[in-house]
């Protein structure tokens, strides 16, 4: 058993104090140290001498865990009598306490009042033992039934994964269930075959993994089939049963290759037909496979990348881009992906730099179509604080200007004014939770955007509450970006302004913006928390020495025309990460980026897409 | 005759220097004191030969009207525990056993058991020769270990064998000499060498507690103790704990220790260069523990490799030593008696349901050939005598082969089904499994001292009606079977009531109509199937009863407990036919061989056992497994064994040749159960790490070499590589698999209680 543990001695003997304890207990005051000393030596030795013979019952009574009455039996052995009342199964009844310096076990005695005994509902009556029969194998394959454990434990599936030779190692204990496993699964004519092969590689210090055929069995295949059609067919009940089953059921770990590669292939043929509602269904299925504890995705993220990111960054994913809502799935795919990051990235494969990569280059091209730079931006503001703070904030200006560009623009088409109108309020967050304590200020919801005054800090919030938002363009109407300063000394820390009217500092916009809108004037305040509140309510402010610039928008006439307004740096950007600062930076990153090729599991259909050449296809 | 070479030759020749007992003497110096009679050997050696010979002696002396001599002597037989040999002068031993009616007598009377012992009382005191030259040495430890168990003034004198002491300081230098001069010696020999360090180590702390020395001990151990096999590990902590001379007494490891002597299985090459070694470095304390306390085998050819002597080791007694597994061994099967089979019937089978007996034995068919002449390994058919066969018993048979003709045949690429019955909310524990041989009936005993028998057929558990309605039943009619039964009692569990302690084992006989359950409460009781209540309470194990199984042809039974012996009981007789002593430690696990001529054991001390049942006689030790033994099993053939041990490790047995031959690896924790195919050809294992496993029997044991080198020198080379072997491995949801069963068409029965994490 433990043929490599070094033999662990335990020398441990009472202390003598117990000794003097137990024997003050009996009545005999002044006991001599030696007489401790004697006694300890003994009594250590022979409570040693029952555990032994206690584990003996242990062994025979086929447990993993000693039991009180093992003890009983070993003292019975010895023709001591046992201990009566200690015969809980789980519970050691001792309580331990310490205090002055000593530390003592004591056995709890609570008094019970009997009436209360006598009052409660009896217990229900424990079930007697039955016999239950089941299938543990037929003909060397064991059945994936909930009698059975999942065909492959999670662990085992990521050691497969990261370790492909590790498992075909022979001769080693902790191997051999894995390989015995294997095969159990696998049906019994393809085990033959499996059996022959590794011995001519005997000796090699690097073993090929033995080529399987996986093949499902016909109960799979109906399941397969189920499931599949459930998922994308018209009954939504159905498919919630489906998706229920992939997302708890422990033995699809053979069928998930085939799972993998009907996600993608769908999402290949169903974005060309522009069919949204498939898309979704596909989506959610990706959803519930990664929502399976018993699934290890990961040798199939390759697979599921490209689809999901597709499903993000795909210029058009319906037929009716302006009336559908395709703006939900980008969404439901961004958070797809930023889950993908959290769970499969490693420094190995850079999953969520590759992700971001692409994302950053789709949406700083200017041609790319504003679908896709709505998904861009969902995509990135997904992954994390850091992401937002380095790329998304730096950009916002840039961005508030296309916006504006378009919104206040003369009408080129009315998807593109969509989507500008979603990448709009896509970057105007909603309420956020950091500030939620604080009372609201205006009736409606605002948007409350918190930065940081400097960039060593961390971004404290950054809540895009996009989940309870709407897609449905209803901008609110007032809305705050509120920038923090941790420093009250430094008043000149850097300003966001949402101005429809304020002059951007360098921004050489020609758009016309103040003809159009008199009416919105952003208010700007320079709010220092510890003297004054803001007129608006605005947050009353967690800190008295930070301090904020509130900016808000009066609400506008219209939903559609929208509030104008653009997140522009204020002139003075000290420490703030500066557009220039931060798009070097992107450039940087995406100049390293593109020498490598990509690697499997990166969604390179995305990453190699020529700006704005239509919506990218899912890598086969 | 090699093994004669062993302690009694090689303490004849070393008798120059041997075994003085002058305390903190260099003891070499007094060598020239006469003809040393080994004291120390002496007691070993003479402890067991029981007080008749005491009696004898004493009934001698008085004959003889020695009456100082004869009161000494009683004196000293019951005082055994002060046999003061720490006074030395050997020189007076000679003669003094006898006649000599002196004060002396109590110096020496260690040794007057063992000179008088292999004569009779008149000429016993001849003289020390007659110890060191007899050969009764390494027959006598076998005894030791049973009757010293209950003996008290045997044990003393087993323990005052330590008295006899060097300079406790030196123990360590001692010891690292040793250990130097093994490490530095050529490597075809260090590997056997080695082996010495455990029982040295061993006997030398053992030494020094006896001594009192303690600290120094401590320290010994301390420094040593990390030098040893990790196989040894469990045997460690027991001494580890054992500081005291007071601990010794009733410490049954130490006892096992003292009394066996260790075997160790060592080239004569290598046994020459430690001879000369211990020579030239005048290391007294080392030569004499290896003359008392260790047997070595030595052989001749080459020094066997680490990974051979490794496979071996373990036990707590060492080796077997080689001439323990030489008897002839009847492990051929029984012919089976000639039975018509009615071959229109053959679609009758819906009928099985009915009244079929059963034997465990192989199948004519798929054993081939060996049904109609009888197999040259098989014990004469009245060796023993077996009961006849009923009429019952004939209609199993019959029942039996028709199953046959339809029973699948395994093999790698056609593995078994296996359908696992798990007992459910047994929260007391589920201890023991059994299954019918027709599979119609599973029996699980439980920590809470029940048994409970379910019937997995859709036929009810029916018991026969009260006495009363008996009479009024028509004797004559053909369907009285049927009559007798209660219908209002059919159930599909019967719970039965009698045991006081958990049950820890089960067994079916083979006609069904009785059930054997052995428990903790000392006892196996007898159930009868017909009316579901206890016949009989054997007793006779006054400890735990572990197992217990029926003999494959009924009326016998074999069982075995914490008391370190098996018994053999037939069903009628209510004291045990013969008793099996040898084991050093529990006996965990009994097996009837499928001729029941034999029993197989497999015990805590890491030894398996086959004992003739004729005789009583242990036939084969098997020695090998690095834990406690816990599950056994005979191929369908009868010429192999597989044992499963807490180690995870299955080894496989030719019974025959007594070798081992196969190792599988695998399992995690220990291995409860095991069981082959009813053809031999997959052996499936299952364990308490929740896995049913399937081995490749006919591959395991398809390349013996049974060359005759092998057979003589027992030298096994195993194959590397016992994955290769495994077919299949099958995860339960944590429920260790406590037994199995092979369904007569080939189907895998096993059982389990679920145990929530």
């Amino acid at each position: 058993m433990a043929e490599e543990k070094k033999l662990k001695l335990s020398n441990t003997v009472l202390p003598s104090e117990s000794m003097k304890v137990v024997a003050e207990s009996m009545g005999i005051a002044q006991i001599q140290e030696e007489t401790c000393q004697l006694l300890t030596d003994e009594v250590s030795y022979r409570i040693k001498e029952i555990a032994q013979d206690a584990l003996k019952f242990m062994h025979m009574g086929k447990r993993q865990k000693l039991t009180t009455s093992d003890i009983d039996y070993a003292l019975k052995l010895k023709n001591v009598e046992p201990l009566y009342g200690f015969h809980a199964q789980e519970f050691i009844p001792f309580r331990f306490a310490s205090g002055g310096g000593r530390e003592l076990y004591f056995y709890e005695e609570k008094e019970v009042d009997l009436s209360d005994i006598i009052n409660t509902p009896l217990p229900r009556v424990p079930l007697d033992v039955c016999l239950k029969a089941h299938w543990l194998s037929i003909e060397g394959c064991q059945p994936a039934i909930p009698e059975n454990p999942p065909p492959a434990p999670k662990e085992q599936q990521k050691a497969e994964a990261t370790e492909p030779l590790k498992s075909t190692k022979p001769g080693q204990e902790e191997d051999g269930p894995l390989k015995g496993k294997g095969q159990g699964a696998t049906p019994a004519d393809g085990k033959g075959k499996e059996k022959k092969a590794p011995p001519l590689l005997e000796g090699a210090p690097l073993r090929l993994k033995p080529r399987s055929i996986h093949e499902l069995s016909v109960e799979q295949q109906l399941y397969y089939k189920e499931i599949t059609e459930a998922c994308v067919g018209s009954c939504e009940a159905k498919r919630a049963e489906a998706l229920q089953s992939i997302a708890t059921d422990p033995g699809l770990y053979q069928m998930l290759p085939r799972f993998s590669t009907f996600i993608s292939e769908g999402v290949r043929v169903n974005v060309v037909q522009n069919n949204l509602a498939l898309l979704i269904y596909l989506m959610r299925m990706v959803k519930a496979l990664m929502d399976n504890p018993t699934l290890y995705l990961e040798k199939y993220v390759h697979e599921l990348i490209p689809a999901v990111m597709t499903c993000i960054v795909s210029r058009q994913l319906c037929l009716r881009p302006d009336v559908d809502n395709h703006w939900a799935l980008r969404d439901f795919a961004a958070r797809l992906v930023a889950q993908i990051c959290k769970h499969f990235s490693t420094t190995t494969n850079n999953i969520q730099s590759r992700i971001t990569k692409t994302f950053t280059k789709s949406w700083v091209d200017e041609k790319t179509p504003w679908t896709t730079r709505y998904g861009s931006i969902a995509g990135l503001a997904e992954l994390g604080h850091d992401v937002i703070k380095t790329l998304i904030l730096p950009r916002l200006q840039q961005e508030g200007e296309r916006i504006r560009g378009v919104l206040d623009g003369p009408v080129l088409s009315n998807i593109d004014r969509i989507g500008a109108d979603h990448v709009q309020s896509l970057l105007l967050p909603r309420p956020t939770l950091t500030l939620s304590q604080a009372p609201q200020p205006g009736p409606r919801t605002p948007g409350l955007l918190k930065v940081p005054g400097s960039i060593a800090l961390p971004v404290q919030t950054l809540v895009s509450a996009r989940a309870a938002a709407p897609p449905q363009p209803s901008p609110p109407p007032t809305k705050f970006i509120v920038m923090s300063s941790s420093s009250s000394a430094s008043s000149t820390q850097q300003v966001l302004s949402l101005s429809t009217s304020a002059p951007g500092s360098g921004s050489t916009t020609t758009s016309p913006v103040t003809t159009t809108v008199p009416s919105v004037q952003p208010i700007v305040k320079l709010v220092s928390t510890a003297t004054t509140t803001p007129p608006s309510t605005a947050p009353s402010g967690p800190g008295s020495v930070q301090k904020y610039i509130v900016v808000s928008l009066p609400p506008t006439g219209e939903g559609k025309g929208g509030p104008t307004s653009h997140p522009s740096p204020a002139p003075p950007p000290s420490s703030a990460p500066s557009p220039l600062g931060s798009s070097t930076l992107c450039g940087g990153k995406q100049e390293a980026g593109d020498s490598p090729p990509p690697a499997p599991g990166t969604p390179k259909a995305n990453g190699s897409q020529p700006p704005g050449s239509g919506s990218p296809q899912p890598a086969p | 005759d090699a093994a004669l070479a062993t302690v009694g030759g090689a303490s004849s020749s070393a008798g120059g220097d041997g075994g003085t007992p002058k305390p903190s003497v260099a003891v070499s110096a007094v060598a020239p004191a006469g003809a040393a009679p080994v004291p120390a050997a002496a007691p070993d050696a003479g402890a067991p030969h029981d007080r008749q010979t005491l009696l004898a002696v004493l009934q001698f002396l008085r004959q003889s009207n020695l009456r100082e001599a004869e009161e000494a002597l009683r004196r000293e037989a019951r005082l055994l525990e002060e046999a003061v040999a720490g006074s030395g002068a050997p020189g007076e031993a000679d003669g003094a056993g006898g006649e000599a009616a002196s004060v002396l007598l109590s110096r020496v009377t260690a040794s007057v058991p063992g000179p008088a012992a292999p004569d009779p009382p008149g000429t016993g005191p001849s003289g020390p020769a007659a110890v060191s030259g007899s050969a009764t040495g390494p027959a006598a430890p076998g005894k030791v270990g049973s009757v010293a168990v209950e003996d008290q003034p045997d044990v003393s004198a087993v323990l005052s064998a330590y008295n006899q002491q060097g300079d406790p300081t030196m123990y360590e230098e001692y010891y690292s000499g040793l250990k130097h001069f093994i490490e530095c010696s050529l490597d075809c020999h260090r590997a056997e060498l080695s082996q010495l360090f455990y029982p040295l180590f061993v006997h030398m702390y053992l030494e020094l507690v006896y001594n009192q020395h303690e600290n120094e001990a401590k320290s010994f151990f301390e420094k040593f103790h990390g030098d040893q096999e990790c196989y040894y590990q469990d045997d460690l902590r027991v001494l580890s704990s054992l500081t005291k001379k007071e601990h010794m007494k009733g410490n049954e490891t130490m006892l096992d220790f003292r009394t066996s002597k260790f075997v160790l299985r060592i080239s004569r090459d290598s046994y020459q260069l430690l001879k000369r070694h211990l020579q030239e470095k005048q290391n007294n304390q080392i030569w004499n523990i290896v003359q008392e306390h260790l047997y070595i085998d030595i052989f001749d050819g080459m020094p066997r490799s680490k990974q051979q002597i490794d496979a071996m080791v373990g036990s707590l007694a060492g080796e077997a030593k080689r001439e323990a597994n030489k008897s002839k061994v009847f492990f051929g099967l029984l012919k089976e008696p000639e039975i018509e089979v009615p071959l229109d019937d053959e679609d009758e089978e819906g009928e099985n349901e009915e009244g079929k007996p059963k034997k465990k034995k192989p199948r004519k068919d798929s054993i081939g050939s060996k049904s109609k002449k009888q197999d040259p390994n098989a014990p004469p058919q009245n060796r023993i005598p077996l009961p006849e066969l009923k009429d019952s018993d004939k209609l199993d048979k019959i029942m039996n082969m028709k199953e046959t003709t339809k029973r699948v045949r395994l093999g790698p690429d056609c593995l078994p089904s296996i359908c696992f019955y798990t007992f459910l909310n047994a929260y007391q524990g589920l201890t023991a499994v059994d299954v019918t041989d027709d599979s119609s009936l599973i029996a699980g005993g439980f920590a809470d001292s029940t048994v409970r028998v379910w019937s997995v057929t859709p036929k009810k558990l029916r018991s026969v009606k009260q006495a009363a309605d008996l009479s009024l039943i028509d004797k004559e009619s053909d369907d009285v079977l049927e009559r007798i039964m209660d219908e209002k009692t059919a159930s599909e569990l019967k719970i039965l009531y009698g045991h006081s302690g958990p049950v820890y084992g089960a067994s079916f006989s083979p006609d069904r109509n009785y059930l054997l359950s052995s428990s903790e409460d000392g006892t196996v009781r007898l159930w009868s199937l017909q009316t579901f209540t206890c016949l009989v309470g054997y007793k006779g194990h006054n400890y735990p009863v572990w197992d217990t199984q029926f003999s494959p042809y009924g009326y016998y039974f074999v069982s075995g407990g914490h008391d370190r012996v098996a018994r053999l009981w037939a069903t009628d007789h209510y004291q045990p036919l013969r008793i099996f002593a040898g084991h050093l430690a529990d006996v965990n696990c009994t097996r009837f061989h499928p001729n029941s001529n034999y029993v197989a054991t497999g015990s805590a001390d890491r030894t398996v056992r086959l004992w003739d049942v004729l005789n009583g006689n242990c036939v084969r030790i098997f020695t090998g497994h690095k834990g406690p033994i816990h599950s056994l099993t005979f191929s369908p053939n009868g010429r192999f064994l597989a044992t499963g041990a807490t180690d995870g490790r299955v080894l496989l047995w030719d019974i025959g040749h007594g070798l081992m031959v196969g190792e599988l690896k695998g399992h995690t924790d220990t291995v409860c159960s095991l069981r082959f195919s009813r053809d031999g050809e997959i052996l499936a294992s299952g364990s308490m790490d929740n896995t049913v496993r399937l081995w490749d029997a006919v591959k395991a044991f398809e390349d013996l070499e049974t060359d005759d080198f092998t057979t003589a020198t027992g030298h096994i080379n195993l194959p590397e590589n016992s994955q290769e072997l495994l077919l299949g491995t099958y995860m339960t949801k944590s429920t260790p698999v406590v037994h199995l069963h092979f369904t007569r068409r080939n189907l895998v029965l096993a059982a389990g209680a679920y145990s929530p994490q």
